[in-house]
Order: C-alpha cells, then sequence, then structure tokens
C-alpha cells in the first residue's frame, strides 16, 4: 500500500501547493486592491478614526467633526448646511467625498490621503491628532445676502475680492443640507440623496461654477475690450440702426425690445455699453473679427480651467475659424456659441476692476495646524500660465472699461445695483435661449472691494438682467462693503 | 526501516516535551502580544490561559509518556500549537465582539484533551477498533442524525441543524461521525480489501469488482452523503467523499476508484446545483463574488478583504478588524489570522497541518497491519482534506462549505474529534515503533478494560 500512500502525499502536496499559490496572489498581488477596495470598511474605519479639521468662515467653522462614540469616530457636522453646501460639499460614507471635503481633504485629515490607507503604523502614531484647519474667505455677511436676494429663485452668486481674488461668496440655488448626507447611517443617506439626485431644478448642482449659461450681453464687455485694446475709443461712433444686416445671412440682429438705441444717427461706444446695444457689438464684432474676439475671451480665461480649488468648467467660446460672419454677430452679443460660469464672469469683472490684472480666484485663506500654526496662505492673486501673462487687457483699456460700466449702473441698464456713496460698475445680460426662458445676468463692482456676477436662469416675462440680477448682485455687495467699514 | 534508525539516540518522549514548550511558550507570548495591543497593562486572561494550556499539555504529555511511549513526538506539539493559536484568535475575535468563546475553548480544550489521554489509555491496541466495524458504521450515522431528535436539536443555526444541547453545551455529533467514518472504513476495507482489489466487471472502459463486495461500503458511505447533504453540511459530505475515495484507493490500488469517483462527484455535483437552489447561489457566489458583494457574496468578500489588508506580514495582532468577518471564530478564523499576521502567518499555520499530513502518511506507511494503515490513512487524509476545504473556500479557490479548521477554530465537537483523531495516530505510532523497537504490545501490560 505504500505506493498509493506515496501518491497520495503527492495528491496532498499538490493541494497544499494550490493553497500556497492562491494565498500568495491575494496576499501579495491583489493586496492592494482588496485594501483599497470601496467596500472594505476598514477603510472608512480608518478614515472616520481621524479628526477633521474644521472648515471656517470669519470665526465659525461652519464644518466639524464631532466625536461620535460610535465604531466610525467622528461624524461631521454642518452649521449651516444648506448656505455653504455647494463650498463645503458632504463627507459621506457611501457617497465618498464633495466639494472643499474633497478637494482639501489632505489638508483637513492632516496628511495625504494614501499615507490613510496604506500606512497602518504611521496612522497608530498619529492616530489622535487631529486634521489641519481651513480658514475660508468667505465673507459670511456676503455669502448670507446671496442666500436671502437669490431667495427662491434659481441661480448663482459669486463675488470675488478683484485685488486679492479671495472668493467672498460663492451660492447657488436651490442647494442641499450636507448634514443628511454625511450621516453614518446608510439609509438616511439613500434616502436624502435619491430625491436630491431625481430633483429636476438640480440641487447638488453648484451652479457657479459646474454649469455654462450663454452669457448674453455681459459678454459685450469681452467685445468692447478687444475693440479699446486695438485702438478704438469710448467715444468712436457707430450707426445707430434698427437693424443690423448680418453678412451672409438674412437673420439679422435687432436690439432688445425692437427699438433704436439712440436718435437714429449716431451713437458712440460707451452709450452703446450703457444702454446694451445690441446692433453696435454685433456689427462691432464682425468688424473686428472672430479671432480679436477669441483670443480676448481666452485671455480672459475662456477655454480653460479656472484655478480654483474647486473644480471650474472651462467657459467656452468656439475656434475662430469655426466663426463665420453670422455667428460671430451673434457671439458678441453673448448668444449662440459662447457659454459662461458665473465663476468666469465675476473673473471677467474683477478683472476690469484690477486694472486688467487677470484675477485668480481662491477660497483658502489659510490652513492652520491645530496648534493654529499658519501651514500654507492663500494662492497667489494673479492667474498666470502657458498663454496667460497675467494681464487680460492693458490698464488703460481696464479704466476706460470701469467708467462705460460705472455709467451702465449710473444711467443705463444697472440701475438697480445703485449704492449709495459707492462706485458701483456693471454690466447686465439678458440671453435667449431656444426652447426655454431667458437666462438673466449682471456682473460688476463695488469700488476695489468686491467685483460680482450674478446668473438667474428662468426668467419670466419681460424680466432682464436689470430687473433680476442687478438687485441681487447689490445686495451682495452692499453686504461686502457693509461689513468692512 | 530499521530499529536503529528509529530509536535514534533521543528519547522521543523528551523531543515532544520541548516542543510542547515551545507550543505553550509561543501561544503564551501571542496571548500576552494580544493583550498589549489593547491595553499597556498585562493582561490576565493570557497569563490564566497559558497556565492552562501548560497545565494541559503536562497532563497530556505524561499520559503519552506512560501510554504510548514510542509515539511520534511532533504530533502533540503541532495539535497544541495549533490549539494555543486558536485560542490566541479566539480571544481576539472575543476583544472584537464582545463574546466570551475564549473561555468555553479553553475548557472545551481540557475537556478534548482528557478524553483524547483516556482514548489512549484504555485503547491499547488500534485493532481494537475494528472488531465491530457495523457497530461503528451505525454509531457514526446515529451520531448524524442526533440533531433530527425533539429534545436534543439545538435547532437550525446558519441554515443547517447540525447542533444539540447536552447539559447547557452545545455539541456538533457529526464532527464524531467523521471518525467513525473512518474507523468504519478501515475494518471494512482490510476485511474485504481482496475482494475489491478483484475487479471482474466491465464498467466501460473501467473494470470493477462484483457490486455484492462494493455494495456495504457504498450503501454505508452513501447514506452518510445524503443525510450530511440533507443536513445542508456539505462540506462534511465532500470531507467524507473525499476520504471514502482515497481510503478505498489505497486499500486496493486501483486507480479505477478514484477514477470513477470523480466521475461521481462531477454528476453529483451537477445534480446538487440543478435541484438546490442553495447549491447554486454557493456556487454562483464563488465564481462572482463581487457581484452580490453586499448579501451572497458578503462572507467571501470580507475573507478576501481581511486577506489583503494582512498583506505580506499583516496588521499585528489585535489590530485587524475581525468584526467584519462572519464566522470570525469559526469558519473563517483563518482569515483572521491572515489579517493580522499576514501571508507570513497563514504559511507557517499551513506549514504545520502539511507537517502533521506527513508525519500521518508516515505513521500509515510504517504502521503494523493494514487496518492500522488504513486508519493513519483515513485520519490523516481527513485532517488534510479538511484544512483544504475550509482554507481553498476562505480564499475562493474552491466553493465555500463550513468546516472548521482543525484544532484552531472554536468549537467543541472539533476540538474533541481533532484531539481524537490524533490520539488514534499516537497509538498506531506507538505500536509501530514499539514493535520495530522490540517492544511490542506482548511486552506491555494490557489493562483489564482495554481487553474487554
Amino acid at each position: 500500500m505504500n505506493r498509493q500512500l506515496k501518491r497520495v502525499g503527492v495528491v496532498v502536496l499538490l493541494l497544499f501547493g494550490a493553497l500556497f499559490v492562491n494565498l500568495n496572489v491575494i496576499s501579495l498581488l491583489l493586496a492592494d486592491d482588496l485594501a483599497t477596495h470601496p467596500a472594505n470598511r476598514r477603510l472608512i474605519v480608518r478614515e472616520y478614526a481621524i479628526e477633521r479639521g474644521p472648515l471656517i468662515v470669519g470665526e465659525e467653522a461652519i464644518a466639524r467633526s464631532e466625536e461620535t462614540g460610535g465604531e466610525l469616530r467622528f461624524l461631521r457636522s454642518y452649521s449651516e448646511g444648506p448656505r455653504y453646501a455647494h463650498l463645503t460639499g458632504y463627507y459621506s460614507v457611501t457617497l465618498q467625498r464633495s466639494g472643499l471635503e474633497d478637494a482639501l481633504n489632505a489638508d483637513l485629515t492632516g496628511r495625504p490621503t494614501e499615507v490613510v490607507a496604506q500606512n497602518l503604523g504611521e496612522l497608530i502614531g498619529a492616530r489622535d491628532r487631529p486634521g489641519n484647519a481651513v480658514q475660508l474667505t468667505i465673507d459670511p455677511a456676503a455669502q448670507a445676502a446671496a442666500e436671502r436676494a437669490l431667495g427662491e429663485r434659481i441661480g448663482a452668486v459669486v463675488a470675488i475680492d478683484p485685488v486679492t481674488g479671495a472668493v467672498l461668496a460663492s451660492y447657488s440655488n436651490p442647494t442641499f443640507d450636507p448634514n443628511p448626507l454625511s450621516s453614518h447611517d446608510r439609509q438616511e443617506i439613500t434616502d436624502t440623496w435619491l430625491p436630491l439626485r431625481d430633483d429636476p431644478t438640480q440641487p447638488l448642482l453648484d451652479r457657479t461654477r459646474q454649469e455654462r449659461y450663454p452669457p448674453g450681453s455681459v459678454f459685450k464687455l469681452v467685445v468692447a475690450a478687444a475693440a479699446l485694446e486695438r485702438g478704438l475709443q469710448p467715444d468712436s461712433s457707430f450707426p445707430d440702426e434698427l437693424v443690423y444686416d448680418v453678412p451672409q445671412t438674412t437673420s439679422d440682429i435687432g436690439n432688445y425690445g425692437g427699438g433704436l438705441c439712440a436718435d437714429g444717427d449716431t451713437i458712440s461706444l460707451a452709450d452703446a455699453m450703457r444702454v446694451s446695444c445690441n446692433t453696435v457689438f454685433a456689427r462691432l464684432g464682425v468688424e473686428l473679427g472672430a479671432d480679436a474676439l477669441v483670443e480676448q475671451a481666452e485671455r480672459f480665461g475662456f477655454n480653460r480651467a479656472i484655478p480654483y480649488e474647486l473644480d471650474v468648467v472651462p467657459s467656452l467660446i468656439p475656434d475662430a475659424d469655426d466663426l463665420d460672419p453670422p455667428a460671430t454677430a451673434q457671439s458678441s452679443i453673448g448668444q449662440r456659441d459662447v457659454a459662461a460660469t458665473p465663476m468666469q464672469l465675476a473673473v471677467v469683472a474683477a478683472s476690469i476692476a484690477n486694472g486688467g490684472q487677470l484675477v485668480r480666484p481662491h477660497v483658502v485663506a489659510a490652513v492652520l495646524d491645530p496648534s493654529g500654526r499658519r501651514l500654507r496662505g492663500p494662492a497667489s492673486a494673479a492667474w498666470t500660465g502657458p498663454g496667460l501673462n497675467g494681464a487680460a487687457i492693458a490698464p488703460r483699456t481696464a479704466d476706460q472699461l470701469r467708467d462705460m460700466m460705472l455709467a451702465v449702473v449710473d444711467a443705463g441698464t444697472g440701475t438697480r445695483a445703485q449704492i449709495d456713496g459707492v462706485e458701483v460698475g456693471g454690466k447686465t445680460g439678458t440671453a435667449e435661449v431656444p426652447d426655454g426662458p431667458p437666462v438673466t445676468w449682471f456682473a460688476g463692482f463695488a469700488d476695489q472691494r468686491v467685483a460680482v456676477a450674478v446668473v438667474v436662469p428662468g426668467a419670466v416675462d419681460d424680466e432682464t438682467g436689470g430687473g433680476v440680477a442687478a438687485p441681487i448682485a447689490r445686495e451682495v455687495m452692499a453686504a461686502v462693503l457693509g461689513a468692512g467699514s | 526501516m530499521t530499529g536503529a534508525a528509529l530509536t535514534g539516540t533521543r528519547n522521543p518522549r523528551t523531543t515532544e516535551a520541548a516542543l510542547l514548550a515551545f507550543a505553550v511558550v509561543i501561544t503564551a507570548a501571542a496571548g500576552i502580544l494580544l493583550g498589549w495591543s489593547q491595553d499597556p497593562d498585562i493582561p490576565p486572561a493570557a497569563i490564566v490561559t497559558g497556565i492552562a494550556l501548560a497545565v494541559i499539555a503536562v497532563v497530556a504529555h505524561l499520559t503519552v509518556r506512560a501510554a504510548a511511549p514510542d509515539a511520534d513526538p511532533t504530533l502533540l506539539p503541532i495539535a497544541f500549537l495549533l490549539n494555543g493559536l486558536g485560542l490566541v484568535f479566539v480571544g481576539r475575535v472575543d476583544l472584537a465582539t464582545g463574546s466570551d468563546l475564549a473561555a468555553t475553548q479553553t475548557v472545551w480544550t481540557a475537556v478534548s484533551v482528557g478524553v483524547a489521554c483516556a482514548v489512549l489509555l484504555f485503547v491499547r491496541r488500534a485493532r481494537d477498533l475494528a472488531r465491530f466495524p457495523y457497530t461503528v458504521g451505525l454509531a457514526a450515522l446515529v451520531l448524524l442524525l442526533l440533531p433530527l431528535v425533539p429534545g436534543l436539536s439545538a435547532g437550525v443555526i446558519n441554515g443547517a441543524r447540525l447542533w444539540i444541547d447536552v447539559a447547557g453545551m452545545r455539541f456538533q455529533p457529526g464532527e464524531l461521525t467523521k471518525l467513525a467514518m473512518v474507523v468504519f472504513l478501515a475494518a471494512y476495507l482490510e476485511r474485504n480489501r481482496a475482494l475489491l482489489s478483484i475487479a471482474t466487471q466491465r464498467v466501460g472502459p473501467l473494470l470493477m469488482p462484483a457490486p455484492r463486495h462494493l455494495a456495504p461500503l457504498l450503501a454505508a458511505a452513501g447514506m452518510a452523503l445524503v443525510v450530511m447533504a440533507g443536513l445542508r453540511d456539505l462540506g462534511s459530505a465532500l470531507l467524507l467523499f473525499g476520504v471514502f475515495i482515497a481510503m478505498l484507493y489505497v486499500a486496493t490500488g486501483r486507480l479505477a476508484y478514484p477514477a470513477l469517483g470523480a466521475v461521481a462527484f462531477g454528476v453529483g455535483a451537477y445534480l446538487a446545483w440543478l435541484l438546490f437552489p442553495h447549491v447554486q447561489r454557493r456556487v454562483a457566489v464563488w465564481l462572482d463574488p463581487w457581484a452580490d458583494i453586499s448579501d451572497a457574496g458578503y462572507q467571501i468578500a470580507q475573507s478576501l478583504f481581511a486577506i489583503g489588508t494582512g498583506g505580506l506580514t499583516g496588521t499585528g495582532l489585535g489590530l485587524g478588524r475581525p468584526q467584519d468577518v462572519p464566522f470570525s471564530a469559526t469558519d473563517a478564523i483563518f482569515v483572521v489570522i491572515g489579517e493580522e499576521l499576514g501571508l507570513l502567518g497563514m504559511t507557517a499555520v499551513l506549514l504545520l497541518f502539511l507537517l502533521l499530513t506527513f508525519r500521518g502518511l508516515k505513521i500509515a506507511i510504517t504502521a503494523r497491519d493494514e487496518f492500522a494503515t488504513l486508519l493513519a490513512t483515513g485520519l490523516t487524509v481527513t485532517l488534510a482534506l479538511q484544512t483544504f476545504v475550509i482554507v481553498g473556500g476562505l480564499t475562493r479557490l474552491v466553493p465555500l462549505t463550513g468546516v472548521t479548521l482543525p484544532f484552531v477554530s472554536y468549537g467543541g465537537s472539533s476540538l474533541l474529534s481533532n484531539y481524537l483523531l490524533v490520539a488514534l495516530l499516537l497509538r498506531i505510532s506507538d505500536e509501530s515503533r514499539g514493535a520495530a523497537l522490540g517492544r511490542g504490545l506482548d511486552q506491555r501490560r494490557v489493562p483489564q478494560a482495554a481487553r474487554s
């Protein structure tokens, strides 16, 4: 029977050999994937064992970690949940992270994420060390004003300090409460999230940066900038006509409401801006040419991702080659293929207010370690990069545009943005949307203290940017100025 | 094998004592490390367990010294080391889940070793077990059916009716069925070996013995298989089937048996898959555990997560998450070891089983008579195959069926049957070595009880 027994021994060796090979594959080759698999609860337990640093606005921690005493040691809580939801995002066991919770995760946990997952020894050594606090640039009064001023309307507001690029307000409506989404109760998360996901008004969408709208007449700022950069003057005169006869098409361009812009003879560039004269800007765009328009738009940051802490979808203008005269004419009044985020138009307004320097927005004022030591300050105020030399327009052009925008608010379409005793400038916009209600805009500034962009899509009846968006911008700018005085 | 080679220069009991001490020290050290991982003070539980294990080891060693002085010196230390690791990791699970299994398991260790010692003392000749094969075979089936007896049954646990409650202790009599079946098969095969080796019938390309010689065997094994399958103890059924085929092959030397066995297994498995939804679920989960990770695939996914998190060296004792692993103290304890001791720890444990298996096969080869050889073969293959079925199942090498990891998993009946298994191997090895040394049974005083 010895021969048989030896064969049994061989079979046992083969079986155990298979076990050894299989264990090696799992423990060595597949180990990383298994250790970091989303359904591997160890990751979450380790992650939630860290006391994340707070997000601070003014003096208040708008997002902070609270000890639970449960298996997941810390619960994220948001004191003004809906007001800051699109900035903070949520911190969820099933939905991962979003917003600044995601973008600043390494700062908030106090170490890079990869280390948390892979190096347990390090984790235990640092188990009780809380993460870093992040002070935001948001002005709580301005943020509250944005929330209040938008009220029930769908829309978004961005306010930027034009000198530093600090974002003072960033609010999108409708919004959501990140608290239930950051719950440790999976059912509560699901019950909250599903209705949000399916809501046609898209509360989870941050309209300040994740959605593009046709900029309408606000884009005339870019057209005017291109013209002034090429030697035209605010008093350069143009024919004042009922209809601009666009080359190569029968679909011509008229003015808002269908009338003349001035006396029917000629009109200056500045006046055309003040009353938002479509015929003049369509003609000006076509005469400048698509190349000039596209170049100027790109110098303001179009077709690029804005280097902001949160992802911003690029605002768009087509290639010059794709812009024939009819398309150029439409684009010059911010229609057709031109589309912009509120963040981008706030950058345009801020750059004009800042003497032409292209402003880089940022929302992090400082990263502070648990002892309060400053680890990192704000990002640079200037937006530079390949093809961007830091100046969107020459200082002289910026001055001229500034004056033109002051006139818009002083005695043009934007009068409802006026604030007593403050130099407020701006530009209104009311963009047509095929098969939908118009999109109303206001982009402007108050002194050199604040630049703002407001979008309210879904305007009803004959509402305009001047009527809807300008008063909202006014509230937010007044809040910034009020807080500073 | 000559007497000189077997005697060597050292008394095997001295070797055994040293190895046992080593096993107890490792267990105690691991227990203390585990306690330290939770609390920097010296953990009292580990010390109590360590002392208890040391006392049990001394008793076992003295018993073997008296009752089986020439027995293989490695079996008991390996069993104790595995048992000790099991106690540490059952204690580890206790820490994670708030259960109190380690204390019970320590008591079971004492009981199991005590019963095994009694068997060594009273069963002085392995042959005595071969006297009443059918009685033993019947006992195997009765044990299997005990959980169906009202009043004894502990009810359906984890989808199977395998447990009885006796005097407040939960017991799985089916564990002993495996041993009883092995004894029955060894006895039957020894008697009918010649007849089963002569092929007179042609089945397809294979020559088979006359059905009347095979019938009692097939009936007994078939009944056990059907009952186990009916009780949804697929792991045990698979195990028994494998042991049956291996013993049949060793007894007869005919490759036709494993070949037919493989075919029968294939057909049986296919039929089971066709007929039983729970078998279909098992197979589906085996093929793709990730498809239903929160339900059917949960156990296997959690096992793989734990092992993957452990990586090469493990998280360290006490630093894993056994609470995430279903059945962490029983079927899946190997995974808990994998997470905290890593690939190195799992390899060490498997090598212990491999060592035990090869000592067992060596005992089978050197056994004095055919019954002893077949018995040692069956016992050893039981141990090896059970290890393969559970470790392979937890790591998705084969479909997962719930059996214990011998000596390591929590469970009194499993521990008892495995110590009995080791006692029988000790007895067989003692006989063959003693005979080789000229110290055969005839020279020994046999207690009266063992003769009756």
